[in-house]
């Protein structure tokens, strides 16, 4: 009897089985489930939980209590705070706009026929592979106030007296951290709008040619238009990374000299974690969500346009 | 128009050599020298003696009259750089597996399996992405701290799939979009399951982008330091870009030797996997970005 009922009882449960591993909906929850649990886990709830540690007075070690919007409130009143939105906004928007510049004309050169193309290419490219803080610090050496190489060579030539105070004045600091970022931004730029550039084709340079078109018609009319969505997406992911940018600033000045190169980043950093008040840090967080939104929209949608004007209808 | 000034890819050979330098290989020579300068500052300082790096009255800053091995070797006897280098090695290598695995199976359930939402779920992968990890770092150390991985390996692996993830997936769905469907259906008629078709069929035909996400994920989580900053208090537990900026400067003395050291040989590993796999790296870089 055991021996007949047992293959009975199974049919219908591996059947069951195989029937959701047929079933499209069960067995894409089960491929997504890896991801989705590691993402709600440590993506999603932080970042509700920044929202409502941003609106408590949570300090590390203690529990916190809900004070609405005051820890706002005396952000608000902080000049500490506006210092640093204004130091973000001037990092973003001048070392954007200088990485665009150079990063669109290195890839208009690397698009040229070159002898060693490819080995250049992978060159140039290195200083966005190699681990930013340690190139940072070579940039803290750099800027020394006592050994900076580029001051001896001032020297040298001829053309200053005295060392420059790379990190010790507000404004030659801040021109200063804005370069190491270009540094490092340039290649990611270059090497986006290289790849776009090899997309178009050479016959309309050709047939530009033939209607007597000059260089800088050329680039005007076919290659910018037709690079202006690759532009719009590689320039958003350089706002967003310059905005939110920690390492550089951290690394070469920690925010100083007296607050004067202090990110969002950096000052909720120092406010969280080295001052223990978590809950005013996640404030100065949530603070950089809207300029964020706004510096992702502004980038992708004002270079977007830029397309329809071009004579593009769509 | 009298001259025809050149720029395009195909006729560039009508241009003449000075007229080349000029407009091709001197800014192009200017760019590049901007790029690796810094590099080769980091090399030259590495195996300077102090003597002559304070000095530069009596010996040109840019050579190196006696070079030394002594800033790498202070740094791997004398500080727990050999540690903080195993530390990334292990957080490296696991979260990039980690977040592999998951990304395959997510990528591949969003692109082949269609279920329903999909749409939705991808478009909130992409979401994922542009949360950057400067909003994220303080309630994620509240939330390590909760699960009591606050000053371990565990805390770096769990948390830096945060943003490996979304990105390998983005890319994996690229590359499992240009695998044509024939081949599964083929592989359904002849009664594989599911599972055999990504592990025989869609992965082998994938291996170029598996390999381009694993190894810019890998360079990605070397390179982290604001997590690694915040969740790391001990020295033995950190990471090498922590090490080096934490461990390295004592007070207001500046052992430069040793810090350039300890960047260079950090940034050494990272470099090589780079030259092997150029054309991959490239092309996660740039997929990420098309899409």
């Amino acid at each position: 009897m055991a021996v007949i009922a047992e293959p009975v009882v199974q049919a219908p449960r591996a059947s069951l089985l195989s029937r959701a591993l047929e079933n499209r909906s069960f067995l894409g929850s089960l491929f997504m489930l890896p991801a989705i649990l590691i993402l709600v886990l440590f993506l999603a709830y932080p970042l509700a939980l920044g929202f409502w540690l941003g609106l408590t007075d949570t300090s590390i070690g203690g529990t916190g209590h809900y004070v609405g919007i005051a820890n706002f409130v005396s952000l608000a009143k902080d000049s500490v705070f506006w210092l640093s939105v204004f130091n973000t906004i001037f990092y973003t928007v001048t070392a954007s706009v200088v990485k665009f510049a150079i990063g669109l004309y290195l890839a208009v050169l690397l698009n040229e026929r070159l002898p060693f193309k490819s080995i250049l290419r992978a060159i140039v490219l290195l200083p966005f592979v190699v681990p930013t803080v340690l190139s940072a610090i070579a940039f803290w050496w750099i800027y020394d106030s006592q050994f900076s190489i580029i001051s001896w060579v001032l020297i040298k030539a001829g053309l200053i007296h005295n060392y420059i105070e790379f990190l010790g004045d507000p404004w030659n600091a801040r021109w200063s951290v804005v370069v190491a970022n270009i540094w490092r931004g340039v290649p990611f730029v270059a090497i986006t709008l290289l790849a776009g550039l090899q997309t178009i084709s050479p016959s309309l340079y050709e047939a530009a040619n033939l209607d007597g078109a000059t260089n800088w018609q050329r680039f005007r009319y076919i290659t910018l238009p037709m690079l202006s969505p690759i532009i719009a997406v590689v320039m958003t992911f350089s706002v967003l990374m310059t905005f939110t940018d920690f390492q550089l600033i951290y690394t070469i000045t920690r925010g100083g000299p007296i607050n004067a190169t202090h990110l969002m980043a950096t000052l909720s950093f120092q406010r969280a974690i080295t001052g223990g008040h978590l809950g005013e840090g996640a404030a100065i967080s949530n603070a950089m969500i809207p300029f964020l939104v706004a510096a992702i929209l502004l980038s992708f949608f004002g270079l977007q346009r830029t397309r329809w004007q071009q004579g593009g209808r769509d | 128009m009298t001259t025809t000034e050149d720029q395009s890819v195909g006729m560039s050979y009508l241009d003449s050599w000075p007229r080349r330098t000029l407009r091709i290989y001197l800014p192009l020579g200017l760019i590049v020298f901007f790029l690796l300068f810094p590099f080769y500052w980091m090399a030259v300082t590495t195996f300077k003696p102090d003597a002559e790096m304070y000095d530069y009255e009596k010996y040109n800053p840019f050579l190196i009259a006696h070079p030394t091995m002594e800033h790498v070797y202070k740094l791997f006897f004398e500080t727990d750089y050999p540690q903080w280098m195993t530390n990334t090695i292990i957080v490296s290598i696991s979260s990039t597996f980690i977040s592999l695995f998951a990304s395959v199976c997510a990528a591949y359930a969003i692109e082949r399996l269609r279920y329903k939402g999909s749409r939705y779920v991808a478009l909130g992968i992409f979401l994922a992405y542009l949360v950057p990890p400067s909003i994220l770092f303080i309630p994620l150390a509240a939330i390590v701290f909760q699960l009591g991985l606050f000053d371990g390996n565990l805390a770096l692996i769990l948390t830096y799939p945060t943003f490996l993830i979304p990105f390998c997936t983005w890319l994996l769905m690229g590359y499992f979009r240009t695998i044509p469907y024939e081949l599964e259906e083929c592989a359904l008629i002849d009664g594989a399951t599911r599972l055999q078709i990504l592990t025989k069929i869609t992965l082998p035909l994938a291996l170029p982008g598996l390999i381009s996400a694993g190894i810019f994920a890998f360079t990605l989580s070397w390179n982290e330091f604001i997590y690694a900053l915040t969740f790391i208090s001990s020295s033995e537990n950190k990471t090498i870009p922590v090490g080096a900026i934490t461990e390295l400067v004592n007070g207001d003395v500046y052992h430069w030797g040793a810090l350039m050291a300890a960047a260079l040989v950090g940034s050494v590993p990272v470099v090589i996997l780079y030259s092997f796999f150029v054309e991959h790296y490239v092309s996660a870089m740039t997929g990420a970005v098309k899409e």
